[in-house]
């Protein structure tokens, strides 16, 4: 019966409760499992080493073509198609080739320098021209391929999907579960009774934190078994990582849901919260990328802050004190926002 | 019925206002219940019976009066105030996808002492919903959890807001029952509803709100009797009748028929307050008759508490 036991205690019988609301709500189970899972399956499968696939080349359909092709040809690395000249910014455009060679002495490049894999190209096709032309290099470098675990994009990426995950499901689990009861008017009857507040604040915490738990066992674990994702700091500096982010997140989750009464109400605080954050925060590129005048302003958002701290334990193996910037701003915001959420929250 | 225990009461209030802007929805109200009775507070929608009853259980805060409950005030200590008091809104909406059990048993452990949840489940008749999400549960149902719910704590005042709103006949009697045997076994009770059998039926004593003030209260059978009439004849007139000077004429003439103790007019509807049915309606017989006036739809009924609001407000306690 569901009355018995240690669940008696209204602390044990609300975190039960919440973890039952949790697991028995589809979207809440795909959000916290699923999701960062496929996330990762499907960038991790976009951004796989291939080995050395040769960089396609578009040579324009000309006199002088021929020669430039053989020269190509024998670099090994680079694949040269002759294209009309109408047809090269399509290709560029799409992808289809990173550069194009108009034949001529000397031969014209043309290229997008924005992109890294066009400026590449550049170098290998005019290392391939200038030896055919007789210009050897002065010598030719020893290369070490790296594409062992832990230098990889995904390697880089799974830290930042963790971080968005304890982001969302910290925000989305406080502030469901708050603001569903307070347009339901069930907190205004849980209050009618001899229930602490605290306890009930306490319950979403406590059912949040073990719901992490299972999430970072699914998406690591998933990470580590697909992709030979590892965690160089060790399981114990990560776990704490976490679990001052998501505490962090429940704050502000909190904060969030404070005041709000309906559902699209605090979807709406939400989303204005999060996206900012999705985007800058690093997730999927660095926050280098950003201009200078904006580095004070990410470096602040907890979740750069947080998925700074996780990637200097997962890829650099710092231990807790390398991280100790990134927790103690984590650990602010925090504070910070469980402070104000309990000084504005609405109870009816 | 029982005679209501005498001593301290159960709750008591003074001088009770609430005001949202410029509408006052409790304007100076001072209700005593006592311990062991069962008292309904009557109104027709928006009379501030809700609002009261949410002061009362210190759910919102009066802008003037005094409340004592079970010999505390809110404020002290509420945590032990709650313990004793089992409440029920008049619109919660449970977690939908927990069971029936669950919901009771969450309940359960805000409070100390209290029944098993089984025997609540049985009290209430939804032993074989207990396994049951409240999602899946009829609008009748989830109002018999939700007065569970107050229960579930063993409560010595239970406060409810239109409990039987919503049920079916034989649903509403099995509440009774199970208020009747609450307060048999000393609980007390404030209860809000629409339903005059019900508070006939259940309440020692009523109190009349309109426009959040008392405007009558005591016995059902001491409020009616007030009447002075213990039956209602009531009907139509068929339409010309109905201009005004006539329809003056016709009220001074009808409340001059032997046993009339009062005229009252509702639209096209009359009504006639009447100490003896065998006097009075043989003489609104004679005196249609006599004036050529067709009665239409001509009924009777005892005298009700819904007449009593009729007559001191001139309104119907239901929005009909
Ligand atoms: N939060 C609020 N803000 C503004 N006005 C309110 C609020 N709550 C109630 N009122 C007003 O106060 C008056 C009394 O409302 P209350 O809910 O107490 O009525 P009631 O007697 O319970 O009615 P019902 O029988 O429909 O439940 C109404 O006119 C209502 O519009
Ligand atoms: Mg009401």
């Amino acid at each position: 019966m569901s009355d018995g036991g240690p669940f008696r205690h209204p602390l044990a019988a609300l975190t039960l409760a919440r973890f039952r609301l949790t697991i028995r709500e589809p979207e809440m189970v795909f959000w916290i499992f699923v999701f960062p899972i496929l996330m990762a399956l499907a960038l991790g499968i976009a951004f796989q080493s291939r080995g050395e696939e040769p960089m396609p080349v578009a040579v324009r359909d000309a006199p002088g073509a021929a020669p430039i092709l053989a020269a190509l040809a024998r670099a090994g690395d680079l694949e040269g198609v002759v294209t009309p000249e109408g047809d090269e910014l399509a290709l560029l455009r799409d992808g289809r080739a990173h550069l194009v060679v108009v034949p001529g002495s000397p031969p014209t490049y043309r290229y997008d320098p924005v992109r890294p894999e066009s400026r590449l190209t550049r170098l290998l096709v005019d290392r391939a021209l200038a030896g055919a032309a007789g210009h050897a290099p002065a010598w030719t470098a020893r290369t070490e391929e790296v594409a062992t675990p832990g230098s990889r994009y995904i390697d880089w990426l799974v830290p930042g999907l963790l971080g968005m995950n304890i982001m969302g499901t910290g925000m989305w689990g406080l502030g469901f579960g708050i603001v569903m009861a307070r347009s339901r008017k069930l907190l205004k009857r849980m209050v009618a009774t001899p229930m602490r507040r605290s306890h009930f604040l306490a319950s979403l915490v406590v059912s949040r934190l073990a719901f992490l738990g299972f999430e970072m066992l699914a998406l690591l674990g998933f990470a580590g078994w697909v992709f030979g994702v590892g965690n160089e700091g060790g399981p114990a500096a990560l776990v704490v990582v976490a679990l001052v982010g998501a505490l962090a997140f429940g704050g502000i989750g909190l904060l969030t849901a404070s005041r709000a009464r309906t559902i699209e109400g605090v979807s709406g605080i939400m989303n204005v919260v999060m996206v900012p954050m999705w985007i800058c925060s690093g997730v999927f590129f660095a926050v280098t990328n950003f201009p200078e005048a904006a580095q004070p302003f990410i470096r602040a958002l907890p979740l750069t802050a947080l998925i700074d701290a996780l990637r200097g334990v997962m890829l650099n193996g710092h231990a807790l004190a390398g991280v100790g910037v990134e927790l103690g701003l984590l650990a602010g915001w925090g504070v910070v926002t469980f402070t104000l959420a309990l000084r504005v929250f609405r109870w009816q | 019925m029982p005679l209501p225990a005498t001593g301290r009461p159960a709750l008591n209030c003074t001088g009770l206002v609430k005001r949202y802007g410029d509408l006052t929805a409790v304007d100076g109200l001072d209700l005593t219940v006592r311990r062991g009775e069962c008292f309904g507070l009557l109104g027709p929608n928006g009379a501030g019976k809700t609002t009261t009853i949410e002061i009362l259980e210190g759910l919102l805060a009066p802008d003037a009066g005094a409340v004592e409950v079970l010999g505390s005030r809110w404020g002290a200590d509420d945590d032990a105030l709650r313990r004793r008091l089992g409440i029920h809104l008049q619109e919660t909406q449970f977690d939908e996808r927990l069971s029936v059990a669950e919901t009771l048993g969450l309940f359960r452990s805000f409070y100390r002492g209290g029944p098993p949840v089984a025997d609540v489940l049985e009290t209430l008749g939804l032993q074989a919903k207990a396994g049951t999400w409240v999602g899946q549960l009829s609008g009748g149902q989830r109002q018999r959890l939700a007065v569970g719910c107050a229960l579930v704590g063993d409560p010595e005042l239970l406060f409810l807001d239109e409990p039987t709103t919503g049920l079916d006949p034989q649903s509403r009697r099995q509440l009774w029952s199970v208020l009747q045997r609450f307060r048999a076994a000393d609980g007390s009770i404030l209860l809000t509803t629409h339903y005059m059998d019900e508070a006939q039926v259940l309440c020692d004593r009523v109190a009349i709100v309109d426009g959040g003030r008392i405007i009558a209260q005591g016995a059902p059978r001491e409020l009616i009797a007030s009447l002075g009439a213990a039956h209602v004849i009531e009907f139509g007139l068929p339409s010309g009748q109905d201009a005004e000077p006539d329809a003056r004429e016709i009220a001074a003439r009808l409340a001059a028929l032997p046993g009339v103790r009062d005229v009252d007019r509702a639209g096209d509807r009359w009504q006639l307050g009447a100490e003896d049915l065998q006097e009075t309606l043989p003489a609104l017989m004679r005196f249609a008759e006599e004036a050529g006036i067709a009665l239409v739809s001509v009924t009777t009924h005892a005298a009700t508490l819904e007449d009593v609001f009729v007559s001191l407000t001139g309104r119907r306690l239901r929005d009909v």
